[in-house]
């Protein structure tokens, strides 16, 4: 009779342990990325929301660094078989990420674990920049950005120059217009300086006038694509540039983005293209004077520009692990696609809201009106389809690309080459890249 | 009588080497010979297309213009880097060693910049050199109307990184020369000095033979210094630009390897990396050594 009842015991508080261990343990998502600071506790408060809306799974987050750092890092796990479930990954590795053969497309995760989601309520410049050949989504878009132009809008107001459109690019021409009366006055003693030259200036002038950047629909249809910036439009306004130089309508102030930022902000220049991004560090910095946001300038010959390109970063789903885990990844991607989370994200780094529903409910709560400068972007990168050449890029070694086209173009402002010169050896020199990556492939 | 320890057992010593033989076997010559192999491969980042290509790698950079202008950057580099921080310690070395006073504070203060990594080093000269918002340069710009750019051009990028790599050298030099002058019997200059010699012909005829020994010694650790560690101060000043103008041999590794992941390629550089250490340093014994003179 005791023993029986010592076994009882023994038996239930047994079946209460396992009961409340299968409780207790719930499925942990692994997240790496490269938010850090800031964004990085937006990051965790984006986690922590997750985690406390349901209790099956836990999501993880860890800031491996920068970008180079996590993409090396998911690269060393992927290769151990310790791999995470979710890697962010910047938008130059898409192509290295897509071929890896260790990821799980995002379009199928998402089928797969039952969900039905609209892509059409996608910002479809943002998907498209991730999508394959075939238009299925292969990771999920995150924190996306795009270029536009800055001004500073005392030195605009004080040469009597009317302040440009939020919604209207004005033309190149228009801008050379503006820049030399600014200089001749000496309201300016710069013109324009750019950030991240290559993006801004090359890959971005291609999408806006539809030009390819590389055949074979900017790599996204083969590995068999060469590249062709080098044509008579780019190598026209890498010209016009170069001869902005001479009256200092332009001036070259590094690859990234510091230098260029430091001559703005200094008031050394008068007109500034940058990342979107850059509107949290302007308004930090800049004390001493209005500025505002306009979208790039346009060619006048472009009647109907296309939409910009992204940058940014998405989240790679990868492969390996199991079907209740990536129950969990689903759930996670889903939540952070929904308008409420995209509207904290957008309001707290200015990355775009990459939903439509999030956009039109940010606008329904007028927050474009009390954050002009935010919309820019939106506008720009919405304001037509994208086309073949403007989607985004899809490149083999396309960090090495980048480092070329700088180098070139450094060479064209340093006057060691012509524009015509510089952009035949850049586009040379990478398809050297694009062959010694496709022979990887096959 | 030479004292001998003798094994009663044969294995012994070999056991007693074995931790020293593991620990470079996993740390030095493991590594060297990945390298060394994923240098004649062709592969994609995650090492699920691989293949053997030979010397492609190799024969692909030695036919690269742009590769070998890479190596001579280097050559410059290097050698104005190890030139300028030589120089310059002993320099202020022979200084030092003669100010009376205030002998080890000067001493102290030197050698502080020895601490500082080269990657703050390259931030610290970028706040003095930097054309859009550094002092000097806005000095050099104004006062001299010299068109200083580092971000343009070339030839100014290349002197500012050299600047910022030899100042941090300095120290360390400095350190090794006071110690080697220290090691001279005064009697030796006084001698010399009472024979009527002038302190320049006392420094070339008995310092400098003196401290050759050191003189070498730092001639090898600069060379090796200036090809490796001054990684940091170009990724912080210049990232191998304006143009390529300061893309030095060791920066082309990690932009290409870790960077670009082209793993086969930035293999293959390390390697003759290595082969290039491995013959300047050969060079520097078999021909500068026999000018060295050792004493005792």
């Amino acid at each position: 009779m005791r023993g029986k009842r010592i076994v009882a015991v023994l038996l239930t508080s047994l079946m209460l342990l396992v009961g409340s261990n299968a409780m207790a343990k719930k499925i942990e998502i692994q997240w790496w990325h490269a938010m850090r600071s800031a964004r990085g506790e937006v990051c965790k408060a984006l986690i922590d929301k997750f985690n406390k809306s349901q209790d099956k799974y836990v999501v993880i987050g860890t800031n491996k660094g920068n970008y180079d750092e996590v993409l090396n890092a998911g690269i060393a796990a992927i290769r151990a078989h310790k791999q995470p479930h979710i890697l962010q990954s910047f938008e130059v590795g898409t192509q290295t990420m897509m071929l890896s053969g260790a990821i799980y497309p995002v379009y199928k995760l998402m089928s797969d674990a039952g969900y039905d989601i609209n892509w059409n309520d996608y910002l479809q410049a943002v998907l498209s920049y991730y999508m394959n050949k075939d238009g299925k989504l292969m990771s999920m878009p995150f924190n996306s950005s795009t270029p536009v132009m800055y001004y500073n809008a005392d030195m605009f107001k004080k040469a009597g120059i009317p302040l440009p459109s939020k919604s209207d690019p004005m033309t190149w021409d228009e801008l050379g217009t503006i820049l030399k009366t600014m200089i001749d006055k000496k309201i300016a003693p710069a013109g324009l300086v750019a950030a991240w030259q290559s993006w801004t200036q090359i890959e971005n002038y291609c999408a806006i006038h539809n030009l390819p950047f590389a055949s074979r629909a900017n790599g996204y249809e083969g590995l068999d694509c060469v590249l062709q910036f080098n044509s008579p439009q780019v190598v026209a306004h890498i010209a016009q540039l170069k001869d902005w130089m001479k009256d200092k309508r332009f001036l070259y102030g590094g690859q990234k983005y510091q230098g260029p930022k430091a001559e703005f902000i200094a008031q050394n220049a008068a007109v500034y293209i940058d990342s979107i991004s850059g509107i949290a560090k302007l308004k930090k910095a800049v004390k001493d004077f209005q500025w505002d946001v306009a979208p790039l300038p346009v060619e006048s010959w472009m009647a109907r520009p296309q939409n910009s390109i992204i940058g940014g970063a998405s989240n790679w789903v990868l492969a390996g692990h199991s079907k209740e885990e990536y129950k969990g990844v689903a759930a996670f991607l889903a939540f952070l696609a929904q308008p409420e989370q995209q509207i904290f994200w957008h309001k707290q780094t200015g990355y775009f809201p990459i939903t439509l529903t999030a956009y039109d409910e940010l606008k329904k709560q007028g927050y474009y009106k009390e954050q002009p400068y935010q919309e820019v972007g939106i506008k720009q990168l919405n304001r037509a389809i994208p086309t073949k050449n403007s989607r985004g890029l899809r490149l083999g070694y396309f960090v090495q690309i980048r480092n070329i086209v700088n180098e070139e173009l450094e060479k064209v402002w340093n006057d060691t080459k012509t524009p015509q010169q510089a952009l035949d050896d850049a586009v040379a020199r990478g398809n050297k890249e694009l062959r010694a990556f496709e022979k990887i492939y096959n | 009588m030479i004292k001998r320890s003798i094994f009663s057992n044969k294995y012994l010593p070999y056991l007693l080497i074995l931790p020293q033989v593991l620990v470079t076997l996993t740390f030095f010559y493991w590594p060297a010979l990945n390298g060394l192999i994923n240098s004649m491969l062709l592969s994609d980042p995650f090492g699920l297309h691989t293949s053997f290509v030979w010397f492609d790698n190799f024969v692909d950079l030695f036919t690269d213009p742009l590769y070998l202008k890479s190596i001579g950057i280097t050559g410059v580099f290097s050698g104005a880097t190890a030139v300028t921080s030589i120089s310059l310690g002993l320099f202020i070395a022979t200084l030092a060693n003669r100010a009376c006073k205030v002998k080890a504070v000067i001493r102290t203060m030197l050698i502080w910049p020895y601490a500082v990594a080269p990657a703050i080093s390259g931030i610290l000269w970028l706040f003095l050199l930097h054309p859009s918002y550094g002092v000097v340069a806005l000095i050099i710009k104004k006062t001299f109307g010299v068109d200083w750019n580092p971000v343009l051009h070339g030839s100014d990028a290349m002197v500012m990184v050299i600047m910022a790599s030899a100042w941090k050298e300095i120290s360390y030099n400095f350190v090794f020369f006071i110690a080697g002058m220290q090691a001279i019997p005064t009697s030796l200059i006084e001698a010399a000095a009472m024979d009527g010699a002038s302190p320049f012909r006392r420094f070339w005829n008995i310092t400098l033979p003196l401290l050759s020994p050191t003189l070498f010694f730092l001639m090898v650790m600069n060379i090796i210094y200036s090809f490796f560690e001054t990684f940091g101060v170009i990724h912080t000043m210049t990232q191998g630009g304006p143009g390529g103008s300061t893309n030095i041999l060791v920066y082309k590794v990690y932009q290409d390897g870790f960077i670009g992941l082209n793993l086969g390629s930035s293999s293959a550089q390390s390697v003759i990396l290595m082969s290039i250490i491995i013959i300047v340093t050969i060079l520097q014994f078999k021909y500068v050594e026999k000018k060295v003179q050792y004493t005792g």
